[in-house]
């Protein structure tokens, strides 16, 4: 791929590779465990990373924040970090607790219907119900429900 | 510390320490935007995440139980999926510029653009804001449909559940 593993670019690096640690840790949460909540927090974390990656990108080195002086005088040499993945930043945060209220809410109403909000026990209860619903209109519908 | 608090995440059991240390983890990670130079970012984050978030967890952690239980799965499948998944985006950040880097392609096209043309377009100190409310703001109006529908979503959801309890109150004293 024609790069040198120097100092520098390891330095250069190191943020996009935390990053991606972090995210498959939110990744691990979600696929390993069983309980509805804790699955939520790992969804969150693993969108958090996504968002400091796209903040990273946007890094000037020596760069300050994308705000101009009240006067508006703006000085030439100053360096601004990059203002638009900031602007999709805010827009995803928000897009994600919107969506994290929903789940939410869903694993509210599982609780309700289920009385609990593990996945295993809600499987099982699944299973359950489509064996007795085969017990009873198996015959019927060709031993299949 | 962001890695170590994630961990400490999975390591857990008990819901209501998971949702604090969702907070410590949005508030830390809103510490690393404000060094990124994101401070509205920052602002939302912290707001947002380590408070809006904090609290729907726990009021559902109220109507749901406290506490996980512990799963009998192995953790083979899921560990070599995410090992999978970590390799291919690292080898996929191999290519990347350099953190920081001016010449990043990042920093080539529209954003140097925005930078120099809002002072006279828009003239609003903060560029982040015109860019928000002005260039893309199609975008926002599209992210409020989005919460709008979420709300709308979630009201659905919950609003059955105080009448559903009250009418199981009343068939049980009817039966007695």
């Amino acid at each position: 791929m024609g790069f040198e593993l120097t100092q520098e670019y390891i330095l250069g690096h190191l943020n996009y590779w935390l990053f991606s640690v972090l995210m498959m840790t939110g990744l691990y949460i979600v696929v390993a465990k069983g309980n509805l909540v804790k699955k939520i927090v790992g969804l969150n974390i693993f969108q958090t990373s996504v968002f400091m990656l796209y903040i990273s990108m946007g890094k000037v080195t020596d760069g300050t924040a994308p705000i101009f002086p009240l006067d508006m005088d703006v000085d030439p040499d100053v360096i601004y970090s990059n203002p638009l993945p900031h602007v999709l930043i805010l827009t995803a945060i928000v897009v994600g607790v919107a969506t994290t209220a929903l789940g939410l809410a869903l694993i509210v109403r599982i609780q309700e219907e289920f009385n609990t909000i593990e996945e295993d026990d809600i499987l099982k209860i699944e299973r359950a119900i489509v064996q007795t619903e085969n017990a009873i209109h198996g015959d019927a519908m060709g031993g299949r429900a | 510390m962001l890695v170590l608090t994630a961990i400490a995440v999975v390591r857990m059991r008990s819901l209501f320490a998971i949702a604090m240390l969702s907070g410590v983890f949005s508030l830390l990670s809103a510490l690393l935007f404000v060094t990124l130079d994101a401070v509205d970012v920052a602002f939302t984050e912290a707001a947002v995440g380590a408070g809006i978030s904090t609290v729907l967890v726990l009021g559902t952690l109220a109507l749901t139980s406290r506490f996980e239980k512990p799963t009998k799965r192995s953790p083979v499948l899921p560990l070599f999926v995410v090992f999978v998944t970590g390799a291919a985006l690292i080898y996929g950040t191999l290519d990347m510029p350099n953190f920081g880097s001016p010449e990043a392609p990042a920093q080539m096209h529209v954003g140097p653009d925005y930078l120099e043309d809002s002072v006279h377009e828009i003239n609003i100190p903060n560029v982040v804001t015109s860019i928000l409310a002005s260039y893309r703001g199609y975008d926002t109006l599209g992210e409020t449909a989005v919460v709008f529908t979420a709300g709308i979503g979630v009201l659905l959801l919950l609003s059955g559940l105080r009448r559903r309890r009250r009418d199981d109150e009343e068939d049980e004293s009817e039966e007695v």
